[in-house]
């Protein structure tokens, strides 16, 4: 096997990615792991070799938990390659990488995605204000530079890392003027019937209520059913306050200099889109999401998908499947040899403690599926901002006949621009979804091809031409 | 034929099947006589031509052995600074139309002088003259500076230009259905019936009637000809395009192989291969684009490369069109190409106009398209 | 009515420092951290304007996804600045509408 062959090539150096490929090396495979960010950890740990902030209580032990993670990754002798940004993976198991501006080409065995989530783009009139910031931004900023954002701040959206990043603000001793809760009241009891369910993960339920406290007693303004999201602009054209419907329908205006937003995180899909694996549309989640067995299994034979690019499940899922595709990958590899079945007891286990991370979701995806609103937002809201296309105009392709996003892409641009739909295709599927009566899941989504990230003409031309290099 | 002769509910008097470009073109003709049509058209996922080609209106060396394809190029060409002007008039849709003439980059010399000789032949076979100009490297340089030191030269068409071939689509699209034309686009036609001088459309959602048919389908024609008694042979040949990065404006005009769009944005082509049905892309052959794009344009080096395609071009074996009305079967038309763009004027005027009321124009030399020229 | 634009250091731990120039102004940054999170510590808002109708926008995600923190970086244009990280002595400006091709290399 030469320099540029791997039995395991795993993309995303997060929970999911690290503890993959920890086990992998223990188990006698040469790995190799690639991370487009310059240190490892994902987003949720990200920074975790170096932490910028010097009180540890701020972000709490929940990140500085990853550090274990990358502990037992560090010296288990795997090739990593920071920096590197796939942009293509074929389904003849090659893979291109561009690190420092120069592209490389890796064959793999298998192949483990771990690509992790971004935030749901959740589009509302003034979103692309200078000002306007997800809440996971502002999460990285502290975790990487230690940099909170200016007041007044105003926070609003829906979901745990809503709650998350105000208590982190508020523990740095940085005023929070308000949190604007955009839950919708019929989530509440719609998620009611699987609270029983979710007791069985205490520990979730206690650490959700702990947040709310440490919220309520810092004497937050905290509004619940709060509708009717937009940012105004000053004459500048930077965020000046966000205004809203709150939950007796009286509209509200609040000056701000920062409005942190977040509706949820879904699976960052580019790049088993763009190897065509099957998708399904998860209704509950509100999200595309890899068609996976048990073990993370593809509808490619070769590919696995591991963490939340597999479906939303958190940091501690994500580490015990990335553990469980790896002991999957071992047992194709070891079946009907003398070492099969070897692994049976620690993936037992991990399939146990994964159950035990999934419990609490069932109840959390309903609490905290998005409003309507964000699905489908107002007209003269932009929902491509590369492009600058607005809803209303995605409504108008499907009255004039388009019946998906690859034919309203072609009509109008959105999805076109540099983050290649990243920032709009859930949108666009939804808002087409509604105007057709259909579901996403008939509507489809964008056909991805590479580059899934952009590089230089440069860059490509040298491919097949340097063969040292590529 | 008078408008309203309907056959049944789920009728109409002309039945286009495809809505690309093609289809598209030749229905808001028909559709302009005042006869009804209708366009059958697959959803979402299709092999599309019309969303994957390169926005050429294009005539150098088009039909370089063969003058009839040449002239229905340059008639097009002719006709389409009017058909932009009353789509832009009747929809208010920028369709970003060009015609300052455009280039052909060669990289050695022998290609260009190849190309000269090709275009010399051409301009020995129209008396009415086929006007175009061969550049040496300082000449191309000259009109773009921002040539490469390995390029050898260009030719030069005068009649060449560059369009918005997303922005026609939507035009035609807008301005079919605003003068009643209908779009059904839930599922691909899957068979044609000629009963009783009608025809029968099926469909997995229904079955529909007309007077006549015009299979525009692209690749789906080959099937669907042959039920109505055309031999079409047509293949699929893939080309793929690079998009990159909005730039500030640099370059005036089209090539064959780099133009800049209206957007800023660049776009590279293209390749030839027969691959069959696979509209997907390959590394080697993107990156092959890339660099003769870097060669010609050094300046778009640091260029970010957005988004790839690969598209199907819907070639015949000489790679000119097929028009034709089934002799067996009359009413039945077949209109397959591979050039949408540039003969988009010509299917939304002449070709049309034959369609909805027969006798086609002499200057379009129809014979000459026709299917049996392969059965020899 | 919000003046300020500028982000907040909370007190971080032990690291090296670097210089960097943005829009003209020097700052001073952490080693190891990305232009973006200097350019909000600026106070620079918005970071570049758009090339379709040459609104403002600013770093968004800060983590590679919404293409919203593009600068131009040691005269490169386009570039993602929450996906570079501060270097001594690097330059750093405000990305104005569609990008320049460079004529010269870099």
């Amino acid at each position: 096997m030469n320099s540029n062959q791997f039995d395991l090539a795993i993309i995303g150096a997060g929970p999911a990615g690290m503890s993959a490929a920890s086990t992998a090396a223990k188990q006698g495979l040469k790995v190799l792991l690639l991370d487009e960010q310059p240190r490892p950890g994902g987003q949720i740990y990200r920074n975790i070799g170096s932490p910028a902030l010097k009180d540890r209580q701020i972000l709490g032990p929940d990140y500085y938990y990853g550090e274990k993670l990358l502990t037992a990754f560090s010296g288990a002798g795997v090739t990593y390659l920071h920096g590197a940004t796939v942009w293509e993976v074929t389904t003849d198991n090659i893979l291109y990488v561009s690190v420092k501006g120069e592209s490389r080409r890796f064959e793999f065995n298998k192949l483990l995605i771990a690509t992790g989530a971004q935030e749901r783009p959740s589009p509302f009139p003034g979103w692309t204000l200078p000002g306007v910031m997800t809440c996971g931004a502002a999460q990285i900023l502290l975790k990487t530079s230690g940099l909170t954002p200016p007041g007044p701040i105003v926070i609003a959206g829906s979901g745990p890392l809503l709650l998350l990043i105000s208590c982190q603000l508020i523990r740095a001793g940085i005023k929070i003027d308000a949190i604007l809760d955009t839950t919708p009241g019929k989530n509440y009891r719609s998620a009611l019937p699987e609270f029983l369910g979710a007791l069985k993960g205490w520990r979730f339920v206690l650490k959700g209520m702990r947040m709310l406290s440490e919220i309520r007693k810092a004497g937050i303004q905290q509004l619940s059913g709060v509708t009717g999201l937009s940012a105004d602009q000053d004459e500048s054209g930077n965020l000046s306050a966000v205004t809203y419907y709150d939950n007796k329908g009286h509209q509200q205006t609040l000056s701000c200099s920062s409005l942190l937003v977040h509706q949820g995180v879904i699976p960052n899909s580019q790049l088993t889109r763009s190897l065509g694996l099957a998708h399904v549309w998860d209704e509950v989640q509100k999200c595309w999401k890899p068609e996976l067995n048990k073990w993370g299994q593809s509808s490619h034979p070769d590919i696995l998908v591991a963490g939340d690019s597999a479906g939303i499940g958190g940091a501690l899922a994500a580490e015990l499947q990335g553990k469980l595709a790896v002991f999957e990958i071992v047992r194709q590899r070891d079946a009907g040899s003398a070492t099969s079945g070897n692994n049976e007891i620690e993936q037992e286990k991990a399939i146990q403690e994964l159950q035990q991370q999934l419990v609490i979701r069932p109840f959390l995806d309903r609490l905290y599926s998005p409003a309507e609103e964000f699905m489908s937002p107002p007209d003269e809201t932009i929902v491509c901002r590369c492009e600058e296309v607005t809803a209303g105009e995605i409504r108008s392709l499907a009255n004039d006949g388009c019946r998906g996003p690859n034919q309203t892409k072609a009509f109008c641009r959105a999805g076109m621009g540099p983050c290649q739909g990243r920032q709009c295709g859930t949108t666009v599927s939804s808002l087409l979804a509604s105007e057709l009566k259909a579901s996403p899941a008939q509507v489809g989504y964008y056909n991805i091809r590479a580059p899934i990230k952009p590089l230089t003409l440069g860059e490509l031309a040298t491919i097949g031409n340097a063969d040292s290099n590529c | 034929m008078a408008a309203g002769i309907r056959t049944s509910r789920n009728g109409s008097d002309v039945a286009v099947v495809g809505g690309g470009l093609v289809g598209l073109a030749v229905a808001l003709g028909i559709q302009e006589k005042g006869q009804q049509v209708t366009i059958y058209d697959e959803g979402d996922i299709a092999f599309r031509a019309s969303r994957g080609n390169f926005g050429l209106v294009w005539v150098q060396g088009k039909g370089d052995s063969y003058p009839a394809y040449a002239n229905l190029s340059r008639l097009s060409a002719r006709l389409w600074g009017d058909m932009a002007a009353s789509l832009e008039e009747s929809t208010g849709i920028d369709l970003q139309l060009s015609q300052k003439g455009g280039l052909f980059v060669c990289l050695s010399e022998s290609e260009l002088s190849q190309r000269a000789n090709m275009l010399d032949q051409m301009a020995a076979n129209h008396s009415e003259g086929y006007p175009f100009e061969v550049l040496d490297h300082q000449q191309l340089k000259e009109m773009v500076p921002e040539i490469g030191p390995e390029v050898a030269g260009a030719t030069w068409g005068p009649e060449d230009g560059h369009v918005n071939p997303l922005y026609l689509m939507r035009a035609l699209l807008k301005r079919f259905t605003s003068l009643g034309g209908k779009l059904i686009n839930s599922a691909a036609i899957n068979s044609v019936q000629p009963i009783n001088g009608q025809f029968h459309l099926h469909s997995a959602d229904g079955r529909y009637v007309s007077d006549k048919v015009v299979l525009a389908a692209g690749l789906g024609n080959k099937k669907l000809a042959s039920m109505v008694g055309i031999e079409a042979p047509i293949f699929p040949n893939r080309g793929q395009v690079l998009i990159a990065e909005r730039v500030k404006h640099f370059l005036d005009y089209p090539t064959g192989h780099v133009r800049q769009t209206a957007e800023g944005t660049i776009q590279c082509g293209d390749s030839k291969e027969d691959v069959g049905f696979d509209s997907g892309t390959t590394t080697d052959v993107i990156a092959d684009i890339a660099r003769r794009a870097v060669t010609m344009f050094p300046l778009l080096k640091d260029v970010r490369l957005i988004r790839s395609w690969g598209a199907l071009r819907i070639m015949t074996p000489d790679g000119h069109p097929i028009y034709q009305q089934s002799e067996e079967f009359p009413g039945a038309f077949l209109v397959t190409c591979h050039s949408g763009v540039t003969l988009a004027a010509a299917h939304a005027g002449p070709i049309a106009d034959w369609i909805a009321e027969g006798n086609p124009d002499p200057v379009l030399n129809l014979e000459k398209f026709h299917a049996n020229r392969f059965q020899v | 009515m919000p003046t300020d634009s500028r982000f907040n250091r909370l007190p971080v731990s032990e690291k090296g420092l670097v210089s960097i120039c943005i829009e003209g102004q020097t700052i001073t940054a952490l080693e190891g951290e990305s232009v973006a999170a200097a350019v909000l510590q600026a106070g620079v808002r918005p970071s570049r304007t758009t090339p379709v109708t040459d609104s403002g926008r600013a770093p968004f995600c800060m983590m590679g996804v919404c293409f919203d923190c593009l600068m131009e970086i040691d005269g490169k244009p386009n570039t993602q600045a929450c996906m570079t990280e501060v270097r001594d002595g690097m330059v750093v400006n405000i990305q104005r509408g569609a990008r320049q091709v460079l004529g010269d290399d870099l």
